[in-house]
C-alpha cells in the first residue's frame, strides 16, 4: 500500500505533499510509486477537486470518504472548515503479497492470509475508512497548530519541517 | 541558540537552519483546547486594541479608510478562528456551516462566546425586499468599544470595524464570500438603554445566494 497525500489551498494551489508507505503487516514506510506514477499521481489527484466542488456542499462533514478512483487509485478527501482540502491517494499494490524487504518468508504468508482484513487491502472498507478519518484527524490538528502561527497567511505553503514529522507520524500510526 | 535540549533537536536543527526555542518545544507541541482558562484581562485587550487603532489612524486620510484598514486587520483572525472553533466542536455537530442562516449562527455563538464570553444579542435578515442578501448580527455593547469615545467631527466612526472583519474573515474562509461593516444606532439621548448599540451588517456577494436558491431546491 502506497500513499500520496497533499493539502490543496483555496485558491487550488498545493501547500504540502508528503509520500508515504503502510507501516502495518511488516510495512517498511516507504512509498512504492514507479518514477511515472509519481507524476500521475499528482495529476490524479488534483482532477478529483471538481467532484471535491460537488460533494462539499451535499455534507458539511468534515470527512468526505473515499470520493474518486483512477483505475487502483482511490482519493479520500476531507475537507477544512476555511475550503483548504486534504487529499490522500492511496494505492494497494498489486503485488500485496509479496514479502516487503527483510521480512521472513513465514511472517509474510501469514500476513498475506490476514490481508483482507488489515487496512488498506480494501480501500472502501470501513477498517480503511476509520484509519483514514484518524489520520485525518490527527493532520488537522496539526494543520490548525500551523495556521495558528501569527506570520502564517492563508494559502501559503507550509514548510514547517516539524509538521512533516508530524503527518509521516501519523502516517505510520494509522496506515 | 545556545543549549538545546535533546540531542535530535538539535540535528534537526543542523538540517534545516530552524531555530527551535530553548525548551525544545514548538507550536506543533502546545496543546489547543485550553478554553476553559484561557480568558485575557480586558485593561490589557483595551490598551492594545487602542494601539491598534492608533496605529491603523495615522496611515490614513479618512474616517472610510480607518474602518477599511481596522477591518483587514480582523480579517486572518477571522479565517484562523472558523478552523480552531470547529475543531474544538465536539464531534458530533462538528459540521462546516454549509447555508447562510448555519453561517450566522455558528458567529453568533461560537464565534461572539470565543471572543466576548457571551453570544450576540440578535440575529435579523433585512426586511427590505430590495435587500434580500442582508443580514444583521446585533451586539448591544461592543466589548472593543468599551474604553472608546468618539469624537464629535468622527461620530461615523464605529471601531468594531474591527471585529466586522472578523466575521468577513470567518464568511469568507466559509466559502460565503461578504462584505461586513459595522455601523452605530444606539441613540444619544440621555436614558438610553444601549448608546453604543452596534449593528454588524453582513452583505453576501450574490453568488451566495444563488447557491443557496440551488442548494434548496435539491
Amino acid at each position: 500500500m502506497s500513499y500520496y497525500f497533499a493539502i490543496i489551498g483555496t485558491q487550488d494551489n498545493p501547500l504540502f505533499e508528503h509520500e508515504f508507505g503502510t507501516s502495518k503487516q511488516g510495512g517498511d514506510g516507504q512509498a512504492r510509486f514507479g518514477d511515472q506514477a509519481r507524476h500521475l499521481n499528482q495529476f490524479v489527484l488534483h482532477s478529483s477537486l471538481d467532484i471535491v466542488e460537488e460533494v462539499q456542499w451535499t455534507t458539511g462533514q468534515l470527512y468526505l470518504k473515499v470520493i474518486d478512483k483512477f483505475f487502483t487509485s482511490y482519493i479520500s478527501c476531507f475537507m477544512t472548515g476555511g475550503n483548504v482540502k486534504f487529499l490522500l491517494l492511496h494505492q494497494p499494490n498489486a503485488t500485496a503479497s509479496a514479502p516487503a524487504a527483510g521480512t521472513p518468508g513465514a511472517a509474510s504468508t501469514s500476513s498475506a492470509s490476514r490481508s483482507s482484513t488489515a487496512v488498506g487491502a480494501n480501500p472502501t472498507s470501513p477498517q480503511t475508512e476509520e484509519a483514514i478519518k484518524n489520520f485525518f484527524y490527527e493532520v488537522y490538528d496539526n494543520y490548525v497548530k500551523a495556521i495558528m502561527n501569527p506570520f502564517y497567511k492563508a494559502n501559503m505553503e507550509i514548510k514547517s519541517p516539524v509538521f512533516r514529522q508530524r503527518v509521516a507520524a501519523a502516517g505510520r500510526k494509522y496506515l | 541558540m545556545s543549549h538545546v535540549g535533546s540531542g535530535k533537536a538539535a540535528s534537526s536543527k543542523e538540517q534545516t537552519g530552524l531555530r527551535y526555542p530553548s525548551n525544545g518545544k514548538t507550536i506543533y507541541h502546545r496543546p489547543l483546547n485550553r478554553t476553559k482558562t484561557a480568558e485575557l484581562s480586558q485593561a490589557a485587550f483595551a490598551y492594545l486594541f487602542s494601539e491598534m487603532v492608533i496605529y491603523a489612524q495615522r496611515r490614513v486620510a479618512g474616517i472610510q479608510e480607518l474602518e477599511k484598514r481596522l477591518n483587514l486587520q480582523g480579517h486572518p483572525i477571522g479565517l484562523k478562528l472558523l478552523d480552531l472553533l470547529l475543531l474544538r466542536e465536539p464531534p458530533r455537530s462538528q459540521t462546516r456551516p454549509l447555508t447562510i442562516i448555519a453561517l450566522l449562527h455558528f458567529i453568533k455563538i461560537n464565534v461572539w462566546t470565543h471572543l466576548f464570553g457571551r453570544q450576540a444579542d440578535r440575529l435579523e435578515k433585512s426586511s427590505n425586499p430590495d435587500t434580500p442578501d442582508e443580514y444583521m448580527i446585533v451586539d448591544n455593547e461592543p466589548l472593543v468599544n468599551a474604553y472608546i469615545s468618539v469624537p464629535r467631527e468622527m461620530s461615523q466612526l464605529n471601531c468594531a470595524a474591527f471585529v466586522a472583519g472578523i466575521i468577513e474573515g470567518v464568511c469568507d474562509g466559509a466559502m460565503f464570500p461578504a462584505r461586513v461593516t459595522a455601523h452605530t444606532v444606539g441613540g444619544k439621548e440621555e436614558g438610553e438603554m444601549w448608546p453604543g448599540k452596534t449593528v454588524f451588517l453582513v452583505k453576501f456577494q450574490p453568488e451566495v445566494l444563488e447557491r443557496e436558491a440551488l442548494l434548496g431546491k435539491g
